[in-house]
């Protein structure tokens, strides 16, 4: 078999994999919940609930697939496959393992973040081709948040970047087999944890769909398989966060031998994925405008201070 | 006009009031069981109790009854003085200590008069532990039902049964606190007006048996303002529904018509209307004898495509259908073939009523006008049973005369008892002649029974000896004296009244009323003349056309015309069966418009289902010359639409179609400009109080989403009315509506009948925005007529040929209200009174039977013997199966039968 | 930011606490007797129908699902004709039991009345009618109500004199 099969195969199994594992985050999101809320969650459909997953696909698909006489009906059809497009191609450069990836891009934190600035493009549109105020309020918040938060996201990485010497994802993989930067980078790590919070509009961020302001933000009007891809662009977002914060600041597949690379950047990957449900948990929604501030006042001041401190730390002692 | 002080506030009342009806009337709220506005005062329940202080320095005042305390100018009185609430609060605790476990079963509960002061008085617990005093019932007949033990003994019913409407078999019985209120014995209550006994009393213990039947509280009844269709005076009433079926009629104050009061037939007459005769869909019969049922397109179709092939139509309309409907048919066929559906010795003698009141110069009262009068003299009328309303106003009249002396001992109108104390019984100037004894004799000063011819005379006599110049007629000495004391009388009267109407068919005797009349205003009385008309729209009728059945007939045998359209109309009952025979074998097609299943309508090729009063909306107008309005009550599920709506719809290429009814009441005007007047009787459809319609169903109306869930557990959009400013439904205006628009009398803290008080300008006076019903005949100031000449020739008794007349009974000769159950167990069975003299001649015993022959078919009549019939004609029920077509008199043998 | 921690962390040690959830069906939950479920019309003492039909509980009702209409048996002892109460509207506010004047409609606890069709919600008589007294034990209305419905004669009753000889003049 040549090269290029396997590469094919290699691209199927990943996105089959994604995909599955976005849909599972539906179950497991529901399920933490409750196991956070002292409940027990969707139990009733297969085995502990597991087919629930199954349930609501099956029912997404079978809805109707509706679109309101007054919306543009172009764009509205577009909107939700950019967010979808966006952060599928941003898991192109994602090294799980050595071996196991779909490109090897030298450039790839600067591939994630444009892809990811892609991402504003889909909220944005939904939310102007829907003809609904509600909708617009949540698109324009929407896509002032992301673009506020791409700044520093893309900045809080730049100390990484130092560190390592490279945008190649697989070699800041490789530098950190001595430390992981989590430790040098903390200030960094919480920026782009917070960054990503925000750029996946995950609770508390989720003003741009505030259902108690906005009934559900840019897409109040979606229904049917096109909310559906929100829904699967939404929790692709935070698996594909949780694989970065793994990849940029926690060694990515590297650990111990008893376990295979694939089986650590898994493990790690989970363990954000579960951190982003436990906030949803615990932490109330702030106001749009406390969001900025911080965002603005806080974040980017301190982003620029990480980067500061890194490039003369780097720069005094040679590292 | 007085100012009197309550609670430290200047109010202006009327002088000679008593203070309990000034407190009403001034809106306040104030708790009574005894007085009532029409009955007066007579201070036996102690309720009204109040403070009344002897000037402004009198802080500490005595306790009074407002009811029989006169105003008086700067009069101080507490209502809500605390001693007074006391004495109220603990005075009706006193009341109700007999009062039994029973609301949740009595037919009263939810309107009831002792529930509300109950309330008003702030009386919330019974504090008394011991045994209560019980009663038996007895059987009242199947009008009332008598549950004694709720009796609050306010004697209310006793002085209305027999001080008002001067029953005989009604009265007290026992003493102290077992005091009871019925008759000697068990049995039918025998007064025509017993029925308002349901009104009358505060509480439970007279209550509608009808209503029983099919209990529905008075929240949950849809209402709407009616006029009663059972006689000619059109009383207004209050008509409910519940679940599709009329459910009870109350009456509906008007303080020009009928007051606080209705007659039984009108009451308890409404069954008809429920009747499994209603005709519910269009109904084709072709060939003879196979009925279809149609649908309401594919009929009106059929209808259509007949008109259009027929040589040419006749309209035949009905003096108990409304102006509307009758209007509707002459459009459709056109003026020149539209005809009264009576025969032309009734609508003449209407016309000649209508004439007479229009040129004679003499007013004609309304009904409650006249009690006004003091000195009466009825001709030929049984009222009682012709216009049974105005038998109970003639004997409030016949008592102005007696009330003088108790006026001369400073005695107040509303003094009630004190007032029968002075009067003890006497009678006043009231003087019947008719063919036989009458209900009202009993009140009468002298009476007459003579033949009809008779009667004619003696009120040309009358009038003769009043004015010389009339024509005078030969009479007998007996009744020569009779026409002397009615001449003195009625010229000492300062009003006397005649009455007169078409009940005996005769010309003569409306023209003898007329003389009378004319000749007394020429005396210089303030005189009125007071006729009645046979149904309740007889004289709207009469008003529209001069042509009558007979010409209708003729048109059809003639073979001129060869379809007919007949409206609300049983020809069997107008003319001859064989009359009606001949008609209908000649004519190619006849459709009947009606609401009941009758002969005429089982001889037709199209029934199409006719609204009654209760299913249609229309305007009437009664003897007086008075347009009021009815509405529909409700919506039935079925075909079932007023005339006039089917009517329009008749016509080809839908030339008729009209929007509502005021769009019919504008063209009718258009057409009868002197008719102008019936569009003041209520307001039209646009009417809105502030942007909301009045609705039918008080605001506690239940079971809105569960009464259809049966059928079809979504609700369905109510009804809409086009016609009216009425909703069908319990959303619009709470408030008080228009006089003629008031569907229902309720008011806060006042659920029972007596709220009427909050309708009216002052306590018994014209309801707010003046009485409803608008008058479209005015008498002229000056007589522009002679007086009338045609005195009847001497009776010629012949031997072995009978005249036969007829006699008219409350309950049986108006031909709907007979159809009702409770109405036919009161109606006699057929007989043929005569006088015991030619009973005697003819060799007949009561229970033996004796045939006429009417146009060559022989009908059995049961005989009976009137002791008071002078002899020389009989006596037959008008309106029963036997007599009915009959054209009064009829000349027969009487052919006695052998058992 | 600690305070945020600290939340984290209180809400991460739910895992490790007890489930509140009821597992409906196959665990029932208690119900106390006077919970607001499903009404029935109950009978008195004597095994017959409560209800005197007086329009009460339709009145009170403040969704108007209640429809009856009233008629008598040949002793003149009412009940309704029909009763039907239209539980797709039925809000389960108690009203109607608290109108009620003989302790005939009565809110048991039965909740379990869901239906694919909404027309199934509409219960008749026959539906609502119960052999038993309910909640309240031993009233009988038409033992202590005036009227005489072939329950007990006039004057019969627990506080009730004999009928008034009415001929009679006596102090």
């Amino acid at each position: 078999m040549s090269e290029t099969w396997i590469h094919i195969i290699m691209v199927v199994l990943i996105l089959l994999v994604l995909l599955t594992i976005a849909a599972g985050l539906i179950y497991v999101e529901r399920r933490m919940l409750a196991v956070w809320q002292d409940r027990y969650g969707p139990n009733r459909t297969g085995p502990f609930g597991l087919l629930q997953v199954l349930a609501d696909m099956v029912k997404i698909f079978f809805k109707e697939d509706w679109i309101p006489p007054f919306a543009d009906k172009k764009v509205f059809i577009i909107a939700p496959t950019i967010v979808m497009m966006a952060v599928l191609m941003s898991f192109a450069v994602i090294p799980f393992t050595p071996h196991i990836g779909v490109v090897d891009l030298n450039i790839g934190v600067l591939f994630f973040l444009a892809m990811s600035s892609m991402g504003a493009y889909s909220v944005v549109l939904a939310g102007w081709s829907s003809n609904n105020k509600y909708s617009l309020l949540g698109g324009i918040r929407g896509s002032a948040q992301m673009i506020s938060y791409e700044v520093f996201m893309g900045l809080s990485l730049m100390g990484v970047v130092i560190l390592a010497g490279s945008f190649n994802l697989r070699d800041i993989v490789e530098a950190q087999r001595k430390i992981w930067f989590f430790i040098p980078q903390i200030v960094g790590f919480i920026i782009f944890f917070l960054a990503g919070l925000a750029e996946t509009h995950r609770l508390p961020f989720d003003i741009p769909e505030a259902e108690s302001e906005l009934i559900a933000g840019y897409h109040s009007e979606y229904s049917g398989m096109k909310f559906g891809m929100f829904f699967v662009g939404e929790y692709l977002g935070i698996t594909l966060i949780s694989a970065l914060v793994t990849t940029l600041y926690f060694g990515g597949w590297l650990g111990p031998h008893f376990l295979p690379p694939i089986v650590w950047f898994l493990i790690k990957m989970f363990a954000f994925i579960l951190l982003f449900i436990l906030i949803r948990a615990t932490l109330p929604r702030p106001r749009y405008d406390q969001l900025m501030s911080l965002g603005w006042k806080v974040l980017l001041p301190l982003a620029l201070l990480n980067l500061l401190v890194t490039g003369a730390v780097v720069l005094y002692w040679h590292l | 006009m007085a100012t009197i002080y309550i609670d430290g506030n200047p109010y202006q009342v009327k002088d000679g009031d008593n203070l309990l009806s000034a407190c009403l009337s001034l809106g306040f709220n104030l708790t009574y069981f005894c007085w009532h506005p029409a009955l007066h005062s007579v201070g036996a329940c102690r309720q009204c109790a109040i403070v009344r202080y002897r000037d402004e320095n009198d802080t500490r005042g005595r306790i009074v009854m407002a009811c029989m305390e006169q105003v008086a100018d700067q009069a101080r009185i507490s209502l809500e003085a605390p001693e007074a609430k006391q004495f109220r609060a603990q005075n009706i605790e006193s009341l109700m200590i007999n009062h039994p476990h029973d609301c949740p079963v009595c037919d009263e509960g939810g309107e009831c008069h002792l529930q509300d002061m109950t309330v008003m008085s702030g009386h919330n617990y019974r504090r008394y532990r011991f045994k209560k005093r019980t009663h038996l019932n007895q059987y009242l007949g199947p009008f009332l039902h008598h549950e004694m033990n709720r009796c609050i003994q306010c004697y209310r019913c006793v002085r209305f049964y027999n001080d008002y409407a001067e029953g005989k078999d009604f009265g007290v019985f026992a003493a102290h606190d077992d005091v009871y209120f019925g008759r000697f014995e068990p049995g039918v209550l025998e007064n025509e007006f017993s029925g308002n006994l349901v009104e009358v009393c505060p509480t439970g213990v007279f209550t509608d048996k009808t209503l029983r039947k099919h209990y529905t509280r008075k929240w949950d009844l849809t209402n709407a303002p009616s006029i009663c269709q059972q006689c000619g005076l059109g009383c207004n009433i209050i008509a409910s529904e519940r679940y599709g079926s009329l459910r009870r009629i109350l009456s509906r104050y008007n303080g020009d018509v009928n007051g606080y009061f209705i007659c039984d037939r009108g009451r308890f007459g409404y069954e008809y209307v429920n009747s499994e005769r209603r005709i519910p869909h269009a109904l084709k019969q072709e060939p003879a004898g196979n009925w279809q049922g149609l649908k309401k397109e594919i009929a009106i179709r059929e209808i259509r495509d007949r008109i259009r092939a027929a040589r040419k139509v006749i309209g035949i309309g009905s003096p108990r259908a409304s102006l509307e409907s009758n209007f509707l048919l002459r459009e459709l066929v056109g003026a020149d073939q539209f005809y009264a559906g009576i025969p032309e010795q009734e609508a003449k003698l209407i016309k000649e009523v209508l004439h007479i009141l229009r040129h004679s110069g003499v007013r004609t009262p309304s009904l409650k006008e006249t009690e006004s009068y003091d000195a009466i003299f009825v001709l030929g009328e049984d009222v009682t049973n012709t216009a049974p309303m105005l038998a109970l106003s003639l004997r409030q009249a016949a008592k102005n005369q007696p009330k003088e002396k108790a006026r001369a001992l400073k005695i107040a109108d509303w003094n009630d008892a004190a007032i029968r104390e002075v009067i003890q019984g006497q009678k006043g100037p009231l003087f019947i002649a008719a063919p036989s004894a009458t209900r009202l004799d009993d009140a009468a000063l002298a009476t007459l029974q003579a033949h009809p011819d008779e009667i004619a005379k003696t009120g040309f006599a009358v009038a003769h000896q009043l004015d010389a110049s009339a024509q005078g007629a030969e009479l007998s000495a007996s009744t020569e004296d009779f026409a002397r004391r009615v001449a003195e009388a009625l010229l000492a009267a300062k009003k006397p009244l005649v009455v007169a109407g078409t009940s005996l068919y005769s010309q003569a005797i409306i023209h003898a009323a007329a003389n009378v009349a004319m000749a007394l205003k020429k005396a210089g009385k303030d005189v009125g003349l007071f006729y009645t008309v046979p149904e309740v729209n007889s004289m709207g009728l009469m008003m529209m056309t001069d042509q009558y059945l007979e010409q209708a007939f003729h048109q059809v045998s003639s073979g001129e015309a060869d379809m007919a359209i007949v409206v609300e109309n049983d020809l069997y009952r107008r003319m001859p069966a064989h009359i009606v025979d001949a008609f209908f074998q000649k004519a190619k097609t006849v459709v009947v418009l009606d609401a009941i299943a009758h002969r005429t309508g089982e001889r037709a090729h199209f029934v199409l289902p006719a609204g009654t009063f209760a299913e249609a909306s229309g305007t009437v107008v009664n003897n007086e010359g008075r347009a009021q309005r009815f509405f529909q009550v409700y919506q039935p599920r079925n075909d079932i639409q007023s005339s006039w709506k089917w009517l329009q719809a008749l016509a080809a290429d839908d030339q008729l179609a009209v929007a509502n009814l005021d769009e019919v009441i504008s063209r009718l005007i258009a057409c009868y400009p002197e008719l102008e007047g019936i569009r003041e009787a209520a307001p039209d459809a646009r009417f809105r109080v502030g942007t909301q319609k009045i609705p039918r169903e008080p605001h506690r109306y239940s079971g809105r989403t569960a009464m259809l869930a049966h059928i079809q557990v979504s609700e369905p959009k109510p009804p809409e009315d086009p016609d009216s400013p009425l909703s069908f439904t319990m959303e619009g205006y709470v408030g008080t509506p228009p006089a003629p628009l008031t569907p229902f009398f309720w008011s806060p803290g006042w659920n029972s009948v007596q709220a009427i008080n909050k309708f009216q300008i002052e306590v018994g006076g014209p309801l707010h925005g003046g009485n409803p019903g608008k008058r479209l005949i005015e008498a002229a100031q000056q007589a522009s007529m002679p007086y009338f000449t045609d005195v009847p020739p001497a009776v010629q008794q012949q031997a072995d040929s009978w005249s036969i007349w007829p006699a008219y009974h409350i309950f049986g000769s108006d031909e709907l209200s007979a159809l009702s159950a409770p109405l036919q167990e009161r109606m006699p069975a057929s007989y043929l009174a005569l006088s015991p003299a030619d009973a005697k001649a003819l060799q007949l015993q009561p229970g033996n039977s004796v045939e006429v022959n009417f146009h060559g078919q022989a009908i059995r009549f049961p005989i009976i013997i009137k002791p008071d019939l002078p002899g020389g004609y009989a006596l037959v029920p008008k309106g029963w199966e036997a007599t009915a077509g009959w054209i009064f008199p009829v000349q027969s043998t009487l052919k006695p039968v052998q058992a | 930011m600690i305070s945020h921690l600290r939340s984290l962390w209180l809400v991460f040690k739910h895992m490790f606490h007890k489930r509140e959830t009821v597992q409906y069906p196959e665990e029932k939950p208690y119900l106390p007797p006077r919970w607001r479920g499903r009404i029935v019309l109950t009978r008195d003492p004597d095994g017959m129908e409560r209800c005197v039909a007086c329009y009460l509980c339709a009145a009170a009702c403040p969704v108007d699902c209640i429809s009856l209409q009233a008629t008598e048996d040949e002793n003149g002892r009412r009940y309704p004709e029909f009763f039907r109460i239209n539980f797709s509207r039925c809000i389960f506010c108690g009203y109607c039991e608290d109108a009620c004047p003989t302790y005939a409609i009565q809110l048991i606890p039965d909740f379990e009345m869901a239906e694919y069709d909404r027309q199934n919600l509409v219960y008749e008589k026959e539906h609502l009618l119960i052999s038993g007294q309910g909640k309240y034990h031993g009233y009988n209305f038409y033992r202590v109500a005036g009227v005489d419905a072939g329950v007990k004669a006039k004057g019969a009753g627990e506080k009730e004199r004999e009928p008034v000889d009415v001929r009679k003049l006596l102090p």
